[in-house]
């Protein structure tokens, strides 16, 4: 662990046990499949068979009659919502596409696709129900890859869509490809044209999930009064309330979202699928109803990542990076936002050099719209990107981390979109790297190779609102709105404990309502313990205030004349009069009633952060199978709050950067339906799968937050794919481009099967 | 899932009597596969007829000519920590030790493994080339056929309406002989097998050459094939001769491309796996046990 100039801390850098821990693991947490209002019913979606298709006529007479039934909802029952876009945090949502996707009106776009929902008294009878509403459909050719989709005879996906260019002009013809854009910077073919070393290759990376273990589950009730409660699963309770309000087109005081313990999310519980469904259902019943997906309508339901196409052209003048010309094409599913400009944004953060020419294509195609996985759109272009930097390395006869050092960015130097680098840690972290034992130990023997690949993620700030109530005992509660996904209540909890001087013990972290705390954006971009933890700083030094003047009242001074230090308050006129935290704590009501702090913010200077992998693997030619010896995961994390769970992070990203290196990939029929959606065949790595991943904490203190803290839980997704790839060409002198490496992949490319 | 009627006999008579009366039966040995095929509506039944509180199908015992006499409904968990079945039989702990995890291999038993007639099912290779034989009774009697005859298609098995599987029966191994099981997954568990083979060898009295070889490979076809070996017998056992057995292997498998798995690599699997499992094979076969 690198430290930087890191002020001596109590609470920040220490491991305590979570707030949620206990619960968690006596298994009394209550998740969103967990509560059952008084009178629950159930319901379940009837999803299209189909990938491309236009909806002729849907006929629920018979499904009506079905015993138990209480209620049916189609896209008719929506009201028709606006055509304008929503920021969710991570990824914008047109809220009539949004709408669309979560009941068909007048096309089903993907094979999952919802079309109708039923609510009756017991699962089976809802289910039963479902299959008997008739749907005519007339059958459409589907088109599942992104580049069949930009081909001018294409079936178009949506006839009135033009691609949206640069200037906010349109094409003239319609097409699949939303939209399109560039990036500049010098003269790329002039840069191409004076390197010493050009490589140029196209790269494939295939539609992968975010296998959250928890599907989603959403209960809804329509109250009497008209106002409507839901508990669902979630990552941004006031991102539903927003979401359902809209597609409802209802006010959102009309709505309470109370967010539930979740089951991973790691982007995919951002978008809404099952709240205003169930919630219109209990309009219609008469009686809260709960929607639960399987896993099947998970993987065909549910938004994933895109499925890619990057191609990269690159060159290298004196043993540096020089110039960089790119093609990206990412599959938006069924309806535009892939994350295309933000693998455009990252691809290069790395680096400094001068020519820079980036395309970027956003494409729809017949298949789930995808939303935010773990630093959407990074992955795969640094998949592209680190391949070929690694390919100019090998070839120049320069070490990889060497090379990445001659060219690393650093601060001031200018990104892509011409914004330059506040202070980052990208040359400590690959430091750290080259200088790791795992680095510098040899690696012998055949078909081993050892990888590296580096990684960024820009992390998010946005919204954050929390309320710190001080107890007559001296305890706190914590009150913030954000959905706790890896360890948040900990980390705030410890940053205010921090802030106030107080032991972590003392304070009580709640996830509240959206009745009960101002808004907060979701738990996404990584962006909770940075934003919400810079509230809970403010907010601490809210309660500071308020407590100095409280004391200052006691000993009838000025509250200038009080200071505060390690939890106790001193009169700076009397050096006998002093009070701890806990005993003034017990003077709220003598001294002006409760004592409270608070902390609204939009918080800025996130802090963008890098990580650098190292990756052994071996490679066994008989069954094509790849083995991961060895992982280091090095990355700068600001300053780590709670190290275990930065170390957690760490290790789960790397351990979904293994799967989709290796395995996982949404295998399509020619008539566009998935083959693998099940957890048995789309192969996500097991605790067998993985080796014990070193996580290397680098800690570069971000100069624009209070303690420190960089987002940490998106940057380590980003270099697996790339540093496994890389390994593998290592391993079996073949460079491959297309993902995953499976075992069948291997054996194929390797030797035809000989 | 449609309801259906649950019953859990305890002797072979009441199950008969169950049978053969119009309702669409299904048996449940472990459920690990019935219950999922129901629930997926793979498939459905009037009635499930549970047959594991029946002793004689949930116990296994070594018979006085050493053969193993084992139920076909008793956990395979059960089996495979059997010091006995582990120290004489290791060919099938290889199988019964791989299938699902811990949690499955508590239920799951050989009989539903083999009536489920997957061509990816583990236990049929190695029970293959064990020689092992299955008992089938029903109301009227028993008939007991070797392993390789049980399987007709996938998901197809060679029960008559109103039969069921009772035993499977594993005969005392041969002398100097050694079996080894081996399935290729691209994860290190839950997974079905791309493709299998199970392979014994018996060796002559000198130790170097092969008296006798059997090798059935599961995954590459619609039910386990047999690679016929006979012209092994009677070679050294050296890698030449393993080579050979791979290439004959590579030969009878006529896999086909799925998302589990392509015809390229699977046909290769089939190479690689029946020399790596007959290496395992003689190395077994030359311990002395
Ligand atoms: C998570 C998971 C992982 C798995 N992994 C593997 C694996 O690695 N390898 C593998 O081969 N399989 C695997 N399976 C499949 C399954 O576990 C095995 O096939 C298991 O051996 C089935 O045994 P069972 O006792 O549970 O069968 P059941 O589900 O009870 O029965 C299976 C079939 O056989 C019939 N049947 C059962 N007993 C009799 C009888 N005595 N007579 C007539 N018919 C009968 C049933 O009607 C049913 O059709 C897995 C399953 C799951 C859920």
């Amino acid at each position: 662990m690198t430290t930087i100039e890191r002020p001596a801390y109590k609470v920040i850098g220490s491991r305590p046990v979570r707030p949620d821990g206990v619960e968690k693991v006596t298994g009394k947490a209550q998740y969103a499949a967990d509560p059952r209002p008084q009178g629950v019913v159930f319901g379940k979606i009837l999803r299209s068979p189909h990938a491309h298709a236009r909806i002729v006529s849907i006929d629920t007479s018979e499904a009506e009659r079905h015993p138990g039934v209480l209620g049916i909802v189609t896209a008719a029952d929506f009201p028709q919502a606006e055509d304008k876009v929503q920021d969710l945090g991570e990824g914008a949502v047109n809220l009539r596409e949004l709408s669309d996707n979560i009941l068909a009106s007048e096309k089903v776009l993907y094979r999952g696709h919802a079309i109708a929902a039923v609510a009756a008294a017991s699962p089976h009878e809802a289910e039963a129900a479902a299959q008997k509403i008739r749907v005519e459909y007339e059958v459409l050719t589907p088109v599942t890859n992104v580049l069949d989709a930009m081909r001018e005879d294409a079936p178009l996906l949506n006839e009135t869509r033009h691609t949206k260019m640069m200037g906010g002009q349109h094409s003239e013809r319609p097409s699949n490809i939303a939209a399109y854009n560039q990036f500049k910077a010098g003269d790329a073919d002039a840069g191409l044209a004076e390197s010493d070393l050009v490589v140029e290759r196209e790269f494939t990376t295939s539609m992968v999930h975010q296998g959250y273990i928890e599907p989603q589950s959403s209960t809804a009730s329509w109250n009497a009064d008209g106002t409507i409660t839901i508990w669902t699963s979630t990552q941004g309770a006031f991102v539903v309330r927003a979401q359902v309000a809209e597609v409802l087109r209802i006010p959102v005081a009309r709505i309470k979202v109370i967010p539930m313990e979740i089951g991973g999310g790691f982007g995919g519980k951002i978008p809404i699928y099952l709240d205003p469904v169930a919630a219109l259902l209990s309009k219609k019943s008469g009686r809260p109803v709960k929607l639960s997906m399987n896993r099947t309508e998970v993987f065909e339901g549910t938004g994933p990542t895109s499925g890619t196409v990057i191609s990269v052209k690159a060159g290298a003048k004196d043993g540096k990076l020089h110039a960089v010309q790119a093609t990206l094409r990412y599959e938006a599913g069924a309806y535009p936002g892939s994350p295309v400009g933000a693998g455009a944004m990252t691809m290069l953060a790395p680096y400094d050099l001068e020519h820079v020419e980036i395309h970027t294509f956003d494409v729809v195609v017949n298949k789930p719209k995808t939303s935010a996985y773990r630093a959407p759109g990074s992955p795969a272009a640094a998949f592209a990107m680190e391949s070929v930097v690694d390919e100019l390395a090998r070839t120049l006869k320069i070490d990889p981390l060497q090379f990445r050092l001659n060219s690393a960015s650093k601060e001031g130097t200018k990104q892509v979109t011409g914004v330059p680098f506040a202070r980052i840690g990208n040359e400590e972290v690959l430091n750290t790297a080259m200088t790791h034992p795992h680095y510098t130990a040899p690696i012998e023997g055949p078909y081993r190779g050892r990888g590296v690949a580096s990684g960024y993620w820009f992390n998010g700030g946005m919204q954050s609102s929390v309320v710190v109530a001080v107890n007559p005992d001296g305890t706190v509660n914590l009150v913030e709105g954000s959905t706790d996904i890896g360890g948040t209540r900990a980390s705030l909890a410890m940053q205010l404990a921090e802030t106030l001087s107080i032991p972590y013990d003392a304070i009580r972290p709640i996830v509240a309502d959206t009745d009960s705390i101002g808004h907060n954006d979701v738990t996404g971009g990584s962006r909770t313990t940075v934003a919400s933890g810079m509230a809970v700083y403010q907010a601490g030094q809210d309660v500071i205030r308020e407590m100095s003047s409280r004391a200052a009242r006691l000993w009838s001074v000025t509250p200038e004349d009080v200071s505060y230090e390690d939890g106790v308050f001193h009169c700076l006129k009397d050096s006998t009069k002093e009070l701890t935290f806990k005993e003034l704590a017990a003077q709220g009501a003598r001294t002006g009633g409760p004592i409270a702090g608070r902390a609204s913010l939009v918080a800025r200077g996130a802090g963008g952060a890098f990580g650098t992998h190292i990756v052994d693997v071996e490679v066994d030619p008989g069954t094509g199978k790849t083995t991961i010896l060895r992982y280091t995961a090095v990355q700068d994390v600001g300053t780590a709050i709670h190290p275990s769970y930065v170390e957690g992070q760490i290790q789960g990203g790397v351990v979904q950067g293994i799967g989709w290196a290796l395995n996982e990939e949404f295998v399509y029929d020619e008539n566009g339906r998935m083959l693998n959606s099940s957890f048995l065949d789309y192969r996500m790595p097991t605790a067998l799968d993985v080796p014990l991943i070193d996580a290397v904490i680098v800690e570069v203190p971000n100069p624009g937050h209070p303690y420190g803290v960089r987002g940490v839980g998106e940057v380590p997704i980003v270099p697996p794919l790339a540093a496994i790839a890389n390994a593998v060409a290592d391993a079996t002198g073949h460079r491959f481009t297309q993902l995953p490496l499976s075992p069948r992949r291997l054996i194929e490319e390797l030797d035809g099967g000989d | 899932m449609e309801a259906f009627d649950y019953v859990a006999p305890r002797t072979l008579d009441e199950v008969y009597g169950h049978l053969n009366n119009g309702k669409r039966t299904l048996f449940m040995a472990g459920g690990t596969d019935v219950i999922v095929q129901l629930r997926e509506g793979r498939r459905e039944c009037d009635l499930l007829i549970d047959l594991k509180r029946i002793e004689q199908l949930t116990s296994y015992a070594f018979d006085s000519e050493g053969t193993l006499v084992i139920g076909a409904a008793a956990p395979l968990a059960r089996i495979y920590e059997d010091v006995d079945v582990r120290r004489r039989l290791p060919g099938l702990v290889d199988a019964a030790s791989l299938i699902g995890g811990i949690q499955i291999q508590s239920r799951a038993s050989l009989g539903g493994n083999l009536c489920n007639a997957s061509p990816a099912a583990d236990s049929s290779p190695a029970l293959i080339a064990l020689g092992a034989t299955l008992v089938i009774a029903s109301v009227s009697g028993r008939r007991e056929i070797p392993v390789e005859e049980f399987f007709l298609g996938p998901g197809r098995n060679a029960l008559e309406p109103g039969e069921l599987l009772v035993e499977v029966r594993i005969p005392a191994q041969p002398p100097r002989s050694g079996t080894r099981y081996l399935r290729f997954i691209p994860r290190n568990e839950m997974d079905i097998a791309v493709a299998s083979a199970g392979v014994r060898v018996q060796l002559a009295p000198d130790s170097d050459t092969l008296e006798s070889v059997r090798i059935a490979l599961g995954a590459v076809g619609p039910t386990v094939k047999v690679v016929d070996v006979t012209s092994l017998a009677g070679r050294t056992a050296d890698s030449a001769t393993i080579e050979e057995a791979g290439r004959l292997a590579a030969e009878v498998a006529t896999p086909i491309d799925d998302m589990r798995g392509s015809i390229i690599q699977r046909r290769k699997l089939a190479r690689v796996l029946t020399i790596r499992a007959m290496e395992g094979a003689i190395e077994r076969a030359k311990e002395i046990r």
